[in-house]
This record gives structure tokens, sequence and C-alpha cells, in this order.
């Protein structure tokens, strides 16, 4: 274990900096997203979560694929160039580092998403263990350990001083490079935190979830109980819980005018939407109780019969916390029966 | 508020028995003591409906297709500032009054969640008044707050406790405690006029950025009640999803600024459940103030079917263009 004191921890970030592009939890407008480090940027590294998750970093809220240029009667196509160098995300939670094996499954599966499969080859993840953690949090449930994230490196902040500790041959790597800045140090600190954390997690209010109805009951059961209605009857169908959602991984791909030629480019797209795949042909969903029960049906359901019983949440709350109605899979779970005995 | 739900409850109750209305838009507890959900409910489980202080979501809107579809009369539970929303969708003939019946029901103000997180309160396990203060229950022990700092944005300008609409009052709006008014509604707005011309822009670029295009200020507000939004309809050239241009992204806004100047009752629902906490009623109070200063005062919503200052034309009209130079 390394560690390195927290009132220096610029100098750190400033030498990541140097040689790679940085995203660290920044703090604009009041609000903290992962951001690209520049020196003076108000870093936040005490906040829980950011309002986007940290998949931002790999599949970016918008990117451009390729752009047309005309020139008389000529078009030329320029893809767009895929990532190629080495970037640190720096802060990242255990449920989001979660997220990141979920998304790998939908988006490196054959034929590999060549945009999200270079940011992944390319990103170095920091990890950032929680000790203060929110009545909303319930990641336990999916089996994370916030004490300890899945990450190339893990740190814990304690009393002033930032712990870490490489778990991968990248971590190591990152490590290596900026070893000058770390200095050894015991194990005692952090052992002591991730002991006062669990204690912490067992009071959680949502740490003892029972999801196994969603597993061990058909899908069109689940599909056709009538609770449906009366869970979606104030949804403003908005796209606030997928766009928050580290979890949620559809797109759309839309054409840009410039005036002298088109970008093409992908944003995050909601199932919430009345045009959701309408590029395809029609939005097969025309009310909002279906659109609604699609996305938590896919969380719930959907992922785990694709993808060897893995839920399509990590628990990290941020739809309970930001739904203008507050409805969340929370309460969708417990109503459809996830208090069964 | 106890008193008041229990009254509340009783009035619901008697009016299901005489066969006035057989359902009715009404909030729901949820997990916590703050996540309350607006909610419709039958004869079956109106002892389930809350009343307390977390019951900020405004529910006129939701009228607009609740109101559709039942045998009797929808009931709808409107605190002072939602009959102005209620007023405003009668006016632009998106419900019937005929419909619905209009509860009035009295309100001391109601909590921001995330302004008290805001203040480093994380944790929260309970909520309870306690006079002007709150006290708060969390996993890191108890802590304590003013009411008044945590208030929703649009309970701290309150319209005051009179209702302007509805069929009936739960008690006498006489009768009905008085909310404290904490600031000056156009404090804010007198901010940014104050800025430099690149100061102000780069203060709205920079509050924009943060926008996620999840439509929440759009699908809340109860003046955007377009059948189809423009950003809707994929024939349009705009889409309700993020640009790659970020100038574009920002027009999103201020269009919709536009398309709801002189019909805004400034009721503060974009702000309230706008994820990234920008404060959209900022660009609407602006337009309530420029109406304000070209065609005299005029309140959207105060009275039901009248003609807004932007869609009556008199010979007295100011020109704007020329009353105020642009800077
Ligand atoms: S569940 Fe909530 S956040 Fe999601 S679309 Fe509906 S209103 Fe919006
Ligand atoms: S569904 Fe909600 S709690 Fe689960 S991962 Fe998505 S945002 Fe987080
Ligand atoms: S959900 Fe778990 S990992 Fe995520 S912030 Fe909360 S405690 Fe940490
Ligand atoms: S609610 Fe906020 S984040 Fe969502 S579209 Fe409106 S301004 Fe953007």
């Amino acid at each position: 274990m390394l560690k390195i004191a927290l009132a220096g921890i610029d100098r750190l970030f400033a030498a990541i900096a140097a040689s790679k592009k940085l995203y660290l939890p920044i703090e604009n407008a009041g609000e903290v997203e992962f951001s690209e480090y520049s020196e003076g940027a108000k870093v936040r590294l005490d906040a829980l979560q950011t309002v986007k998750s940290a998949k931002d970093a790999f599949f970016p809220f918008t990117e451009n694929m390729m752009q047309f240029h005309t020139d008389g009667k000529n078009i030329s196509v320029e893809a767009a160039k895929r990532v190629d160098e080495d970037f640190v995300v720096f802060g990242v939670r255990a449920c989001d580092a979660r997220s990141f094996s979920i998304l790998d499954k939908v988006f490196l599966a054959d034929p590999p998403d060549s945009f999200y499969a270079a940011r992944r080859a390319h990103g170095i993840i920091v990890g950032l263990a929680c000790h203060r953690p929110e009545e909303t949090c319930f990641c336990t449930n999916f089996g994370i350990d916030p004490t300890k994230p899945e990450t190339d490196v893990t740190a814990w902040i304690e009393d002033g001083v930032l712990y870490w500790e490489a778990q991968t041959e990248k971590g190591k790597a990152l490590t290596e490079e900026i070893s000058a800045f770390l200095e050894a140090s015991d194990e005692k600190a952090v052992e002591e935190q991730r002991e006062r954390t669990k204690k912490i997690l067992e009071r959680l209010p949502l740490a003892n979830l029972d999801l196994s109805y969603f597993k061990t009951h058909p899908e069109l059961e689940i599909f056709k109980r009538p609770e449906w209605k009366e869970l979606s009857s104030h949804c403003l169908g908005c796209g606030t819980c997928t766009f928050v959602c580290p979890t949620c991984q559809c797109y759309d791909i839309r054409d840009y005018n410039t005036g002298h030629g088109i970008v093409r480019y992908r944003c995050w797209d909601s199932c919430m939407y009345s045009d959701f795949t309408l590029m395809a042909a029609v939005n097969s969903r025309k009310s909002q109780v279906e659109r609604f029960r699609q996305r938590f049906m896919h969380k719930l359901v959907y992922n785990p019969i694709n993808h060897e019983g893995e839920f399509g949440c990590v628990g990290c709350g941020r739809c309970l916390r930001k739904c203008p109605i507050s409805m969340n899979i929370v309460k969708v779970a417990k109503t459809l029966g996830g208090e069964q005995a | 508020m106890r008193d008041i739900r229990e009254k509340l409850l009783k009035k619901i109750h008697e009016l299901f028995d005489a066969g006035v209305v057989d359902r009715v838009v009404g909030w729901k507890a949820g997990e916590f003591c703050y996540d309350v959900t607006p909610a419709l409910f039958n004869a079956g489980n109106i002892d389930e409906i809350l009343y307390d202080a977390f019951c900020g979501p405004n529910q006129s809107k939701f009228l607009v297709k609740g109101a559709e579809g039942g045998e009797k009369k929808i009931l709808a539970l409107l605190k002072p500032c939602d009959t102005y929303s209620y007023n405003q969708l009668i006016t632009e003939h998106r419900i019937d009054p005929e419909k619905i019946y209009a509860l009035g029901i009295p309100c001391t103000g109601m909590v921001d969640i995330n302004k008290i997180r805001a203040l480093g309160i994380s944790g929260i396990l309970g909520i309870e008044e306690d006079g002007e203060n709150l006290k708060i229950e969390t996993l890191y022990g108890t802590e304590s707050c003013k009411k008044a700092d945590v208030l929703l944005e649009r309970c701290l300008v309150c319209k005051g406790k009179n209702h302007v609409a509805g069929d009936e009052l739960l008690i006498p709006d006489e009768e009905a405690p008085e909310v404290p008014k904490c600031a000056e509604r156009m404090t804010e707005v007198e901010k940014l006029e104050a800025m430099s011309p690149e100061e102000r822009f780069n203060w709205w670029r920079s509050q924009l950025s943060k926008c996620i295009r999840c439509n929440a200020c759009r699908n809340a507000c109860p003046a955007c009640t377009c059948r189809t939004c423009v950003f809707d309809n994929p024939s349009s050239g705009v889409s309700a999803k993020v640009n790659t241009n970020d100038f574009e992204e920002n027009m999103f806004h201020i269009i919709r600024a536009f398309h709801v100047a002189g019909r805004c009752t400034d009721c503060g629902e974009c702000s309230r459940v706008c994820p990234q906490n920008i404060p959209l009623h900022l660009l609407n109070r602006k337009f309530i103030k420029d109406i304000d200063e070209f065609y005299g005062e005029y309140q959207a919503g105060a009275e039901p079917n009248v003609r807004g200052p932007l869609i009556s034309y008199t010979e007295q009209d100011v020109e704007p263009s020329i009353v105020m130079t642009r800077g």
C-alpha cells in the first residue's frame, strides 16, 4: 500500500495530466461531473457521486462518429478517430466501476463497438472507496463491495491522506509512472475504515432488497402484472432515470448539418422517449406504461436472462434521487414482489 | 400539517360518499420520508394519501390526461400556487373544469430535499418539523436546519395563501396560516441584468452546459402541454436529445422560454425537477419582469380565460425595441 497527503494531491493530478488526459469529479456551476482536469479545477473527491455516472468517460453523452464534406459534386467521408492514447478516470465509486462490466457485455460482444472498445482499452480507472454512503445506496445487494472498488487502482481517503493500491497490470504501470509522489504505508488506516464502513452498510435502509422474484417467475407473468399501470401513472416520460443511470446503454445516431457538411454523431437515447427506435421504423411502445415497463423489465428481468443472472442495476441510487416524481427501481421492485419472504 | 391531513382525508371521504368524485390525484409515501410520489387513488385507498412538507410536485398538469376517462369527476388537490397553473390550463383549453372537482388545500411551504443535502447533510433517515426548524435523523447522527433555508425556490417567493381557482376550499383562505415570504422574486434576475453581456452569456453557458437533455423541465411544465412538442417531432429538424454542437444544445432552453413567455405562472416546477439544478426559472422570470415593465403588472393564471399581454394587441402597446435597447 502507498499513500500521499491530500494537501499535495494537486501535484499528483498535474503529474498525471502532463502525460495523459485525466478525468475527475469536478464541480461546475454547483454540480459535480467527471470532467477533464485542468489547473485550478474544483476537484471534488469528497462528492459521493456525480450526476451523470462515470460511464460518460467510456460511452459519452454525445460523440462524433464521422463527418461528410461536400465540395462541388464530391462528397468525402471522414471517420472520427478512435481514442488511441491512454487516459485516467480518477475517483470512480464501486457502483460505477461495476457498471463497466455490465456495459462491456453489450458493447464488447461480437461485433464490438470500436468507439467503446478503444476507450476501454486505453482507460485506466482509479477507484475510490466509499466511507459515507447515502441512504439511497443499495450496491451491496448486487455483490458490490463499496470499500474496495473493482478498478485498476483502488484509493481510500482517510484523515487527509489518500491511500493507493494497484490492482491490475494497468494500475501497476500507472503507479510506476507516478511513484515519485507516493510513499509506502501500512494498511492499518484502510482496514479500519473498511471495517467501519461495513457496519454502516449493514444499517442502510435498502441493504436487504429481495429481488429473487424477478429470477424465479416467468418473464411473461411479470410483464403482465397489472401494477405497471399504477406505477407509471405519473411518469413524465423524461429521460432523467436513463441518463443518470450507469448501466443504461441505448443511443441514437443523428446527423447535424453544420452548413458546410454533416456531422454524424451518436447520443444517449432513452426508452422513456416517444421517438425511441424511430430510426429503425416505429416506436412499438405507444404508451408511457409500455415504455416505463420496458426500462424496469430490462434491468430486472431481461438483463438477468441474457447475462447469466446479472441484474442491469448496480444500486447506485441515482434514479432514486433524481426522478422528478420519485418513482424508481426500488419502488418497482418492492411493488412487484421484491419483499417476498 | 398533521391536522390538515386529517381534515383533508375526512373531506375526501365525504366527496366520494356523496358521489361527486370517483378518483383523486394525491401523494403517496415513498421509501424514505421525502420521496413522495404523485399518484392516483380511488375509494379503496384514500387513507394512504399523504400531505406533508414534501408534497411539492405541482399536480395540475396531470389533469390534462387524468381528467379523461372516468365516470365521475376527478378530485384535484390544489395548493395555492397550483391554482394559478390550473387557471392557465383552463384558459388554454387543456383541461375541462367540468370534469374536475378542485379542492383548494392550505400549504405552509414545501421542502426541497436537495437543499438539505446541499448543506452537507447525508444519509437522511427521517425528518421532523420542529417549529421553525427541521430535525433530521441521519446515518451519521442528528442534524437540524431552518425550514426557511431549505424551502423550494417557488416557496421562497410564495404568491400567498389565497387560492385563485377551485370548487371548494378545505379551510377558508383567511383562516389558513400565512406563508412567510423569504425572498424578493426579482432579486436574482436583477443580479443577472447587472452583469455585462459577456458575463451573463458565460454564466448561462456554464449553467446550461450541465444540461443532460432529459426534458424533465419541459415534461413537468404545466405550460408545456403541446400534444407533440416540436422537439419530439422527427420532421422538425430539431431533436429532444443532446446535439453534437453545444450552442445548438443551449437553444432548446431559449426556445422553450420564449414559448412559455406570458403563459408561465412562475410555478418553479422546471427548476424543481432539473437533475442538474439549473435555475431555469430565472429565464422565465426575466420574461415576466419585462412583460410587467412593458405592459403593466401581469400574473399568468391569476384568473381564467383572460388574454395575456403577449396575445392581445392594443394601440397603446409599447414597442419593446424602442423603450429598451438591448444590452
Ligand atoms: S421514472 Fe421518473 S425519471 Fe424516469 S422517465 Fe418517469 S418521471 Fe422521468
Ligand atoms: S437503475 Fe437506478 S439505482 Fe440502478 S444503476 Fe440505474 S440509476 Fe442506479
Ligand atoms: S451505491 Fe455503493 S458504491 Fe455507489 S456510492 Fe453508494 S456506497 Fe458507494
Ligand atoms: S430538466 Fe435540467 S437537465 Fe433536464 S432538460 Fe431540463 S434543463 Fe436540461
